[in-house]
């Protein structure tokens, strides 16, 4: 198949950038996405030009470094799937196929279509973990967890801190990546401690960052790799409300 | 012991490669030995300053362990997050005697399980300690919130692995490593949050410092502006993982590196054992030139899944139109009592005779079947679904093929490095103060290392042992929190760094780096891979150094080093790949006889299994770095007191 490609190509985030033209014939149908890039990027070096700069590593869908719009949706047209693990026969013989940086202002673009996503670093570190030291833990059976319970906060788990999400969300809010590890940690004892005082520190490190509001368009688990559910955002605000009354009591 | 090497750099025939393990009752030694260890309090600890490349599991939790101690830590990924490492993508479970299932395990079972799996070629001492510390790794994850897989009464679920007869894998779908670097990650923010941790997103870590024969300091250079950068401090400790993408094409992440490991080899770290590299049984075969890495299918399939193919040579029948009595199921016919959960090693290399008798299957003919009917005849597709929903997805994206209704296609690829850099029982490297830790040591799997133990090892290493040995030593030496940055070591270091980019940048040839990548791939498949032998090895000697000169003399690197350029990353990578290739040619040469995953040809017995040869290669291969020439050997006997030799059998 032959496709012709549209790219934002932008040096570094101090430069404008733009949209270039690429043409590729004879594509392997079964090939994958980020293949079909390094076959680009091989041509662009064997022409002595610069190639096309985008992250990625375990190319397995799994590490959550791959991600950029393709045709205006975050990870492409297949659902619940990474870049990485999108082929080509999910396009057409001589498709245009358009690729941006995931935009937001929290993101900000590195190169091309690579951009910082430090700040879901930062979102965690505010207190998206359980304070255990290590060695102090207890007998791992020590506490059933119901399975269901242990299911849900799996699949909450499963985020792949992609930002895919914010990409998607026409408030670049973090929401849905902020609620599944506040659900995650929420469902297991282990993690109900901390609750409120987590809640409360992630969704301010989350305002903190820059990322809009949400309004509930569910735009970001449609389009999330992993299929993370809009539920956690409901689990969210639970708790979040939960802990906004518990310290506005505790004040009176 | 270890110092004598640096101090007598020039007499090495004198030197003698000591484990450091303590004497003692092998099932208290590890509690005995810490009880000896020197101990720094918070106060003291918080004067040292411990560098940490690679935020991996073993990175990640050791820097936290180490954190909560007090220490002050300097955290380097080439990431852009810790989240990112590639210990994300391991799959199917983590090992540990908790004997939940109570089938009769323990720690001491653990223990033979693991150095039987490695073929007799690891560390009584240290393999105990692993076993031992499995226990501890559950309660820590669980406690951190890891979200493993639990049963309806609430209590932890357990799988079987191969080379194993008990069910001790505890596992979280098929996304164990996800979870569990998750929890390491999540230990390692909240030292973040605390300010014990410093992390440094996007810096490849490209030499080593040492200061009169001690680790003292690392060049970095800045993926984002192309920055070189020295760190001092106290201590260094190198995370950074495996060094399987030698092949070009293996399982691992695309960036997966030997960059730090080689660079520390060149200071004078010895490399252990670097020929010993698993090659995984069920991974998706290659299906074109321009595949750019394979895709594992976890272990745990060989549960439910059966391996076959058709009795008759080139036979090229679709699966189902093959009748039952026209299969050959050859693992259980060969293996009747592990069937298909024979280890790693056994199954891929009777994968590969299999093929190589033209029974091979699809339309390369290089890949054997991994059938689920019976699984989901009497189980149900949900209970297959449940357990290996996420595999069978990613298989289906992949291929295009449903795996549901047929059988996968499944062959082996390059997956896990069982070598790695030679450390004590301290986890210490021959560098004093470079310490080395998880896939990027050599220490637990000998010669094949079993399912579901790197995740074990990696987080042993890092929670529960090299936090305990690294206080040890540096209680042993004066803190100094000085930027020592300008010293003379450190400014050589970066301006030979410095030089090296130059002189990569100014070739301006005609060559990709991947393609340079990809004949060093082929050779090192083709001669150090499934099988072995003089000749081919000879051969990989004789052309590597071609490659070589050819990267040397023809890569082409556009753009400028003074920016974000990932061809410049993967030349720098490249390089000490084609270095560390020869070594592995060395290494396996070295080595006459065949055990775990190094399968010498010349050496099997008449059923085709591998012969090992306990009297004169019962050793650890432990390389020394020669600017010019060879490589020399220095050997580390091993000492089994508390297992009997035996020859491998799984019938």
């Amino acid at each position: 198949m032959n496709i012709n490609l549209k790219i934002w190509r932008q040096p570094s985030d101090k430069k404008d950038g733009k949209l270039h033209d690429y043409r590729l014939e004879n594509v392997d149908p079964n090939i994958s996405f980020l293949e079909m890039l390094d076959i680009l990027n091989n041509k662009l070096v064997k022409e002595k030009k610069d190639p096309v700069a985008f992250d990625h590593d375990c190319r397995e869908g799994i590490c959550g470094s791959c991600g950029f719009m393709i045709n205006g949706r975050p990870h492409g047209p297949q659902k619940a799937t990474t870049v990485c693990q999108l082929h080509m026969r999910s396009f057409n013989d001589e498709d245009d196929i358009l690729l941006e940086p995931f935009r937001a202002k929290s993101f900000g673009v590195i190169k091309d279509l690579s951009v910082d996503r430090k700040s879901f670093d930062r979102i965690i570190s505010a207190s998206g973990f359980v304070s255990v030291d290590t060695g102090k833990a207890e007998e791992a059976n020590y506490i059933p967890i119901q399975k269901s319970n242990a299911d849900e906060a799996f699949l909450s788990a499963a985020c792949i801190g992609c930002g895919a999400c914010v990409a998607a969300c026409k408030n670049s809010s973090a929401m849905l990546f902020t609620s599944a590890k506040v659900s995650h940690l929420a469902l297991l004892p282990q993690g109900e401690v901390e609750q409120a005082d987590r809640v409360n520190k992630m969704v301010a490190t989350m305002d903190a960052e820059g990322f809009g509001a949400c309004t509930n368009t569910g735009a970001c688990s449609a389009e999330c790799p992993k299929e993370i559910s809009q539920t956690n955002i409901a689990r969210l605000n639970r708790e979040f409300v939960k802990a906004q009354l518990g310290s506005f009591i505790k004040k009176k | 012991m270890v110092w004598f090497y640096h101090k007598a750099y020039i007499n090495m025939n004198d030197f003698k490669l000591n484990s450091n393990a303590p004497n003692g009752e092998l099932h208290t030694k590890w509690e005995d030995y810490k009880k000896t260890l020197n101990k720094l309090t918070p106060e003291e600890a918080n004067k040292y300053k411990v560098i940490i490349i690679g935020t991996g599991l073993a990175g990640a939790s050791a820097a936290a362990t180490l954190a909560e101690k007090g220490f002050n830590i300097h955290a380097f990924s080439y990431h852009e997050s810790p989240r990112r490492a590639h210990s994300i993508a391991a799959q199917g479970g983590i090992n540990a005697a908790k004997n939940y299932k109570q089938d009769g395990d323990s720690v001491m079972r653990l223990f033979y399980d693991t150095i039987k799996g490695g073929d007799f070629r690891s560390r009584e001492d240290n393999v105990y300690r692993l076993a031992e510390l499995s226990v501890n790794i559950i309660d820590q994850c669980v406690a951190q919130g890891v979200p493993f897989a639990r049963e309806y009464g609430g209590l932890l679920d357990n799988r079987s692995f191969g080379g194993v007869q008990v069910s001790r894998t505890f596992y979280a779908r098929g996304q164990t490593g996800q979870q569990l670097l998750l929890g390491a990650y999540s230990a390692l923010s909240r030292q973040t949050n605390s300010g014990k941790v410093s992390f440094y997103p996007r810096h490849d870590m490209l030499d080593i410092v040492t200061v009169d024969g001690k680790a003292k300091g690392i060049v970095t250079r800045n993926l984002l502006n192309g920055k070189i950068e020295s760190h001092s401090a106290d201590v260094v400790i190198l995370a950074t993982g495996g060094y399987s993408n030698v092949y070009y094409l293996s399982t691992n992440a695309m960036a997966s590196n030997v960059t730090a490991n080689w660079r520390a080899h060149r200071k004078g770290a010895l490399f252990a054992n670097p020929s010993f590299t698993q090659i995984h049984p069920t991974c998706i075969p290659v299906k074109n030139d321009f595949q750019s890495k394979l895709t594992l299918m976890s272990e745990s399939l060989r549960n439910d899944g059966r391996v076959w193919v058709p009795k008759k040579k080139n036979d090229t029948r679709k699966a189902v139109d093959i009748p039952e009595e026209e299969r050959d199921y050859y693992l259980e016919r060969i293996y009747p009592a592990f069937g298909n959960l024979v280890p790693r090693d056994v199954a891929s290399r009777r994968a590969k005779e299999v093929c190589d008798n033209g029974q091979g299957v699809g339309n390369t003919g290089v890949a054997v079947y991994l059938d689920f009917k019976k699984a989901i005849k009497e189980k149900g597709e949900q209970f297959i679904k449940e357990k290996y929903g996420n595999l069978f997805d990613m298989y289906q994206n992949i291929t295009d093929e449903n795996p549901y209704k047929t059988p996968m296609k499944i062959y082996p690829a390059v997956h896990y490095t069982m070598g790695g850099l030679w450390v004590d029982y301290n986890l210490m490297t021959t560098i004093p103060g470079l310490f080395s830790i998880g896939e990027s040591n050599f220490s637990d799997h000998g010669a094949n290392r079993l399912g579901a133990s790197a995740l074990m090892q990696g987080l042993a290493d890092g929670y529960f042992v090299a936090p305990h040995t690294i206080m040890d030593y540096l209680a042993t030496e004066n803190p100094d929190f000085s930027n020592k940055t300008d010293q003379k070591e450190f400014v050589d270091a970066v301006e030979e760094t410095e030089k090296d980019i130059e002189k990569i940048m100014s070739i301006k040839g005609d060559l990709v780096v991947d393609e340079v990548h990809r004949e060093l791939g082929k050779v090192v498949w083709d001669k150090v891979g499934m099988a072995r032998d003089k000749k081919g090895l000879n051969h990989a000697i004789d052309s590597i150094p071609k490659i070589k000169e050819k990267f040397w003399k023809n890569v082409s690197i556009p753009g400028s080093d003074k920016d974000m350029n990932q061809e410049l990353e993967k030349a720098l990578r490249l390089k000490d790949f084609i270095e560390l290739a020869e070594l592995m040619a060395y290494d396996a040469l070295d080595r006459n006889e065949s055990c775990g995953a190094h399968f010498r040809e010349e050496y099997q017995t008449a059923e085709n299994e591998a012969e090992r040869n306990d009297k004169d290669f019962k050793y650890v291969a432990a390389w020394g770095y020669n600017k010019n020439g060879k490589p020399s050997l220095f050997k580390e006997e091993l000492k089994y007191k508390n297992v009997k030799l035996k020859t491998r059998s799984y019938k």
